[in-house]
């Protein structure tokens, strides 16, 4: 159950191209498990932004000396980040979290491969952390466009058995793509299970490189969202269920964690016809 | 220092003597604040960050016969002071609806403003045969701002006549003391007309309004951001528009409940919806940004009727229509036999924040 927080900065920091905010927020720490994400307020009381913002939520301190805290990392796109990036020690910011689906832990002590790309490595590595307390060996694979798009790689170093970079531009690591270097990795460790977070391309390459070694495969996916709590049906996308049918689902509600293989990521930002209840061709506009 | 919010209790409003019941056709609401149908779904989120029955009603998103995918994404685009939705209407379809979310919208003690959506006149009516008997059903709102699949492109409240013979359809199926609602769209040359003919045609109410048709146009792809192309505008940015809409139906039609909505943010923004003539007011777009918004406004408005020394809600609706409130004198002047006229004598000046 998520909670509506009038939290505090704490503290800012760049990393990189990114920005990492640490949130007093009393309430959510607790509540969150890696995979989780919360939704900020952006531009004040008055905004002329009406919605929120949402991020993976990165650390999480349930107790401290300010009370329990929230930290994510984000990148300024537009007006909404470039306010947050503006943000200093002890403003005031309106949280919403924990929010969506979290990672779905192995029963077993098995062997992980976290594969994330850009910041989307944000909620590996809690993940990763959690896996290691439950006995999993986790090996990372981190790719972003360059150097400074890379998030948390020391962190990675220190909790990982293995830990492989990639970079569009070689400016660190292997120059190319996280799926370039993934089906030998996956050999290579026995990896059991398999986390992903970042682009949609990345999930949909890391999906299909793990479908054809039969190792389930979770995904965190980005959606643009309006509401982040599931009632403005904005962040939908075509997902296969349990009865075989596929749906528009919720990417706040019954995401952002998927199964890999349940998502038609080639169907992504369409219709498919075979969609149940599909509108083709119909226009419309209103609620 | 911050503070937590995990469920919190609801203050009473700060006059206890403020009676906020209102009255929208046969039935009576404990007060005037309801959600915004496609704003809440159908309460379960909300009710995550507040009691959802301390609100007037729930007005759910509006449901279709049959199971309905909704459109492509992306659904959304903000824009200033508003958003752009094309979400096409996604939803279970009214059985999975009456089974799920209206059986629980009852269990949970909500007053339920049911919105439904057709294509055809005969959808609404069966939509509407299909709420007959059920529990927690206050109240029929009837979209007919969506689009016609019949004649296409074409919208129910962009014409009189069209607008009539759904709402008479619904009005002679719906289930006896359900007042029902046509929800109208702003889209109109005279939407005081498109009022009445749904009146003639026995509608009990009118909401007031459904969104704008917009569009937004991408600059770095340089193609229509939404994948509907054109979409819904809501928020403050339409809220003016709205007010102009309750006043032109309130001066036409001066005994018809109107519930009012579009971009209602705070209890000053409500209060503005009332004075123009609103007897309820749907809070929808500002629960995306907070969702503890229509709780808060209700608080909020109830704090500003106290303000301003109402003591029943229902005495504001559509003051702004009557002449400027004078101000009376402890020790009036002797001079002229016409009493000042005075229409709410409790009426304060100063301090309304």
């Amino acid at each position: 159950m998520p909670v509506q927080v009038q939290g505090e900065v704490l503290s800012m920091r760049k990393v990189g191209a990114y920005h990492a905010m640490t949130v007093v927020a009393p309430g959510m720490a607790e509540l969150t498990r890696p995979g989780h994400f919360l939704a900020v307020q952006v531009g004040g009381p008055e905004s002329s932004m009406l919605l929120r913002r949402a991020f993976a939520i990165y650390d999480v301190k349930a107790r401290g000396v300010y009370g329990g805290t929230v930290e994510f990392i984000f990148s300024v796109h537009g007006k909404g980040t470039a306010w947050l990036a503006a943000r200093r020690p002890q403003d005031k910011l309106d949280l919403v979290g924990p929010l969506g689906q979290p990672f779905k832990l192995p029963t077993h002590p098995a062997t992980a491969m976290l594969v994330g790309g850009g910041y989307g490595s944000a909620p590996l590595l809690p993940l990763a952390a959690t896996l290691r307390q439950r006995g999993c060996r986790v090996d990372f694979v981190l790719g972003a466009a360059s150097a400074d798009r890379l998030f948390g790689q020391l962190d990675a170093k220190r909790i990982a058995t293995s830990i492989e970079v990639t970079t569009d531009d070689g400016s660190m690591g292997r120059r190319g793509r996280v799926s370039d270097v993934l089906p030998a990795l996956l050999d290579r460790s026995g990896s059991e299970v398999v986390y992903a977070c970042g682009p949609m391309a990345m999930l949909k390459a890391v999906t299909e490189i793990s479908s054809e070694r039969q190792i389930p495969c979770q995904v965190a996916v980005e959606e643009a969202m309006a509401c982040g709590i599931g009632v403005c049906m904005t962040c939908v996308l075509p997902v296969i269920g349990d009865d075989g049918q596929t749906r528009m689902v919720r990417s706040c509600v019954e995401g952002p964690v998927f199964l890999g293989d349940r998502v038609r990521w080639d169907d992504v930002g369409t219709l498919p016809p075979d969609v149940v209840g599909s509108l083709n061709a119909v226009g419309d506009s209103h609620r | 220092m911050s503070e937590v919010t995990l469920r919190p209790a609801h203050q009473a409003p700060s006059a206890p003597t403020l009676d906020m019941s209102t009255r929208l056709g046969s039935v009576t609401f404990p007060n005037p604040v309801f959600t915004a149908s496609g704003c809440a779904a159908a309460g379960q989120e909300l009710d995550q960050f507040f009691d959802i029955s301390e609100l007037g009603a729930i007005v759910t998103k509006s449901i279709m016969l049959a199971p309905r995918s909704g459109r492509a994404t992306p659904r959304m685009a903000e824009t200033p002071s508003g958003m752009l939705n094309s979400i096409g209407l996604q939803g279970p379809g009214i059985d999975a609806f009456l089974d799920k979310d209206l059986a629980w919208l009852a269990s949970r003690g909500a007053r339920t403003v049911v919105s439904i959506a057709g294509g055809s006149v005969e959808d609404y009516a069966k939509l509407t045969t299909k709420l007959r008997g059920r529990p927690g059903l206050a109240m029929i709102e009837v979209n007919i701002s969506c689009p016609n699949v019949e004649d296409r492109g074409q919208v129910f409240a962009c014409d009189p006549a069209a607008a009539a013979s759904v709402i008479s359809a619904v009005k002679r199926a719906a289930p006896t003391g359900v007042p029902v609602f046509a929800k109208l769209s702003p889209d109109v040359t005279d939407i005081a007309s498109i009022a009445r003919a749904c009146v003639d045609a026995g509608a009990d109410g009118l909401s007031v309004i459904n969104t704008l048709l917009g569009m937004v146009i991408d600059t770095d792809t340089m193609r229509p951001a939404l994948g509907g192309v054109t979409g819904g505008l809501s928020g403050p940015a339409i809220r003016p528009v709205a007010v102009r809409c309750v006043w032109q139906i309130r001066q036409a039609l001066p005994d018809i409940p109107i519930l009012g909505m579009g971009g209602i943010r705070t209890g000053l923004d409500a209060l503005e919806f009332v004075l123009a003539g609103a007897n309820a007011v749907s809070v929808g777009t500002t629960v995306f940004g907070d969702p503890r918004a229509p709780i808060r406004v209700l608080d909020e408005l109830a704090r500003a009727l106290s303000d301003r020394g109402f003591e029943r809600f229902e005495d504001a609706i559509g003051l702004a229509h009557k002449p400027p409130v004078l101000y009376v004198p402890e020790d009036p002047d002797p001079i002229g036999d016409e009493p000042a006229v005075v229409f709410h004598p409790s009426v304060a000046f100063e301090g309304d924040g």
